[in-house]
């Protein structure tokens, strides 16, 4: 299940396969011994440009433990043809609006997430922001063009 | 005659009522919009839709060198910026392996909890003006106000400061700021003594916040809410005890619980915080390494634009033996204090202002770290950087690409599950308390929307 697991600047780290990270978070929550009640943050990253990097993008689940006191980054990579991961808003409700944003800035899409539209840009939006071939300066429809 | 209208049946109909508060309503702080679901005046559920503010922060972080996204951070929580600003630096700093002085430390440590302060008593000065009590949020911003002063004596700004660098703080503190700080929490002590004896007893205050807003601890947990929100319920993680970093493990201080998760602890909550920042603000400044003495020079001192022009036409000769004066807006980012409050790697930390002005090294320090196409480089890698910000966990998660510009820079915004689990928290109250829960929350778009 687990591809790769490092420590990155002191933060335990694991790689894991898109197919698993909804199993491998029940397990994770669950496991007395590890018990991440918290997931504190999840985002995703847009490799566009990076050659050693297999799949454009990567989404990152970080979580925590209140009662043990240790914290753990998951990384799921995620090709650009099949962009879509399993939702973990049944383990952590967490994860709703930040699911949400990863949508909408990314376009990722979360199967199984219970209302996953845009949350920080508005439903006419169109594009992605944080992708990396969205110009920061593009313009958008319902604003108009710079006079 | 048409048929008679069947009056019964129309008066027992009920049905429940969509209330839209914001996003242009004055006790929604802006830009949030809440729909409520209202039965009566309970309300069934809420419907949050933020975004209003959003500025596009982490996308503006990746199209310049890393220096230039600190302003940025001072825009995040405009309440307390400092804390992004520290944050932000260290963040970048664990890229690069970076480890700043003793004194830039205890610096940040004390700034970091000036701006708690600040924080927590708007958002208590807010929450209790909603409900009425105006004569507080006057105390309150008074009170902020004599903090402000000290923040603008040391940044130069009140509140856009940009004061943290990569690899340091752009100056060093200013004359007299220990004596002014001391002052500043005296007097900022008698105004919460005050407005507690307003508030803590106050039958009116306690009956709308006891009770109300109420949140479990495992809800809190399993919506990722950390800061005083999640200590009102009991759990006490404290990314300062926890995890610490700067020089908090060196601090002795408290993290106060509450126990109901309700609106009122969460004013005890904040009100104990900022008697405990003050308390970790004396400690810093007795325990923090003492100040660079200014030393005496005997040679002329020229100012540095006038150098400038001198070596504009050639008359350079003689320059490296004379010390130039940095601009007086500069105060504090010359060479003796320089070197007390920056990181020595010059491939990081910005020349000392002299030296920038005043010899071809600085000159080309400056240079290779502020053009464009210049700038510093760390490593290709990530790295992910927690501090407690006011409301909670702030964490900067940097990628970097090995070229000049961050590849990518998230921010965990504390109040944005808190908002997420704003709708659960509101459900069973009455449309009265929305406005004194929200308070609660300090929800700042700034951050929540980036």
């Amino acid at each position: 299940m687990v591809i790769e697991a490092f420590v990155n600047h002191g933060e335990a780290t694991v790689v894991v396969k898109k197919e698993n990270v909804l199993v491998f978070a029940q397990g994770l929550k669950k496991d007395p011994a590890l018990d991440f009640d918290m997931l504190i943050d999840l985002f995703g990253v847009d490799y566009l440009h990076w050659e050693d990097k297999a799949d454009r993008f990567e989404v990152v689940y970080h979580l925590y433990s209140s009662r043990a006191n240790h914290r753990l980054f998951i990384k799921v990579s995620v090709p650009e043809s099949d962009a879509a991961v399993d939702t973990v808003t049944g383990v952590w409700p967490a994860a709703d609006w930040y699911e949400r944003e990863v949508w909408d800035m990314f376009g990722i899409v979360f199967r199984g997430h219970p209302n996953l539209k845009r949350i920080l840009m508005y439903e006419e939006f169109r594009g992605h922001p944080l992708r990396k071939d969205y110009a920061y300066n593009q313009r958008q429809p319902l604003i108009g063009p710079r006079n | 005659m048409g048929k008679p209208i069947n009056s019964e049946a129309r008066a027992t109909e009920t049905r429940s009522m969509l209330l839209n508060v914001g996003p242009q309503h004055p006790a929604m702080h802006g830009i949030v919009r809440i729909i409520a679901e209202l039965e009566g005046e309970t309300v069934l559920g809420a419907d949050v839709e933020i975004g209003y503010l959003h500025r596009a922060f982490e996308k503006m972080c990746e199209q310049g060198p890393y220096n230039n996204a600190i302003p940025y951070t001072d825009r995040l929580n405009y309440v307390s910026p400092l804390i992004n600003n520290i944050g932000y630096c260290l963040a970048v700093e664990r890229l690069m392996g970076l480890r700043t002085t003793e004194r830039c430390q205890y610096i940040r440590v004390i700034m970091s909890e000036i701006s708690r302060i600040t924080d927590h008593l708007t958002c208590i000065g807010a929450t209790a003006m909603e409900l009425g009590a105006f004569t507080v949020f006057l105390y309150m911003i008074k009170a902020r106000e004599f903090l402000y002063e000290i923040i603008e004596s040391v940044t130069g700004a009140r509140l856009t400061i940009s004061y943290a660098r990569v690899g340091g703080l752009k100056a060093d503190l200013p004359e007299g700021f220990e004596e002014r700080l001391r002052d500043a929490i005296s007097r900022t002590r008698k105004v919460l003594k005050e407005v507690d004896g307003l508030l803590g007893a106050n039958r009116i205050f306690i009956d709308r916040l006891k009770d109300v807003g109420i949140i479990s601890r495992e809800d809190a947990l399993a919506y990722g809410i950390t800061g005083p929100f999640l200590r009102s319920t009991g759990a006490d993680y404290d990314v300062r005890k926890a995890q610490p970093y700067l020089v908090y493990d060196r601090i002795d201080f408290d993290v106060p619980v509450g126990e109901h998760g309700d609106n009122l602890d969460r004013y005890a909550v904040r009100m104990e915080e900022m008697a405990q920042s003050m308390r970790i603000i004396e400690q810093a400044l007795k325990e923090m390494p003492a100040g660079p003495v200014l030393v005496d020079r005997e040679e002329k001192v020229i100012p540095a634009a006038e150098m400038v022009d001198e070596a504009k036409i050639g008359h350079t000769q003689g320059f490296k033996a004379v010390g130039v004066e940095a601009d007086p807006t500069l105060e504090g980012t010359g060479r003796p204090f320089h070197a007390t409050v920056y990181a020595r790697e010059k491939n990081v930390s910005l020349p000392a202002k002299e030296d920038a002005y005043g010899n071809i090294e600085g000159l080309m320090n400056h240079f290779k770290l502020v053009m464009h196409g210049h700038g510093m480089r760390p490593p290709r890698g990530e790295a992910y950087f927690p501090v407690e910000g006011a409301n909670g966990e702030l964490g900067f998660y940097v990628v970097s690409d090995g070229t000049e510009r961050p590849y990518r820079v998230r921010v965990r915004p504390p109040c944005f599950p808190i908002m997420a689990a704003l709708p659960k928290i509101l459900t069973g109250d009455m449309v009265a308390d929305i406005v004194p829960t929200f308070g609660s929350v300090n929800m700042i778009g700034g951050e929540l929307d980036r």
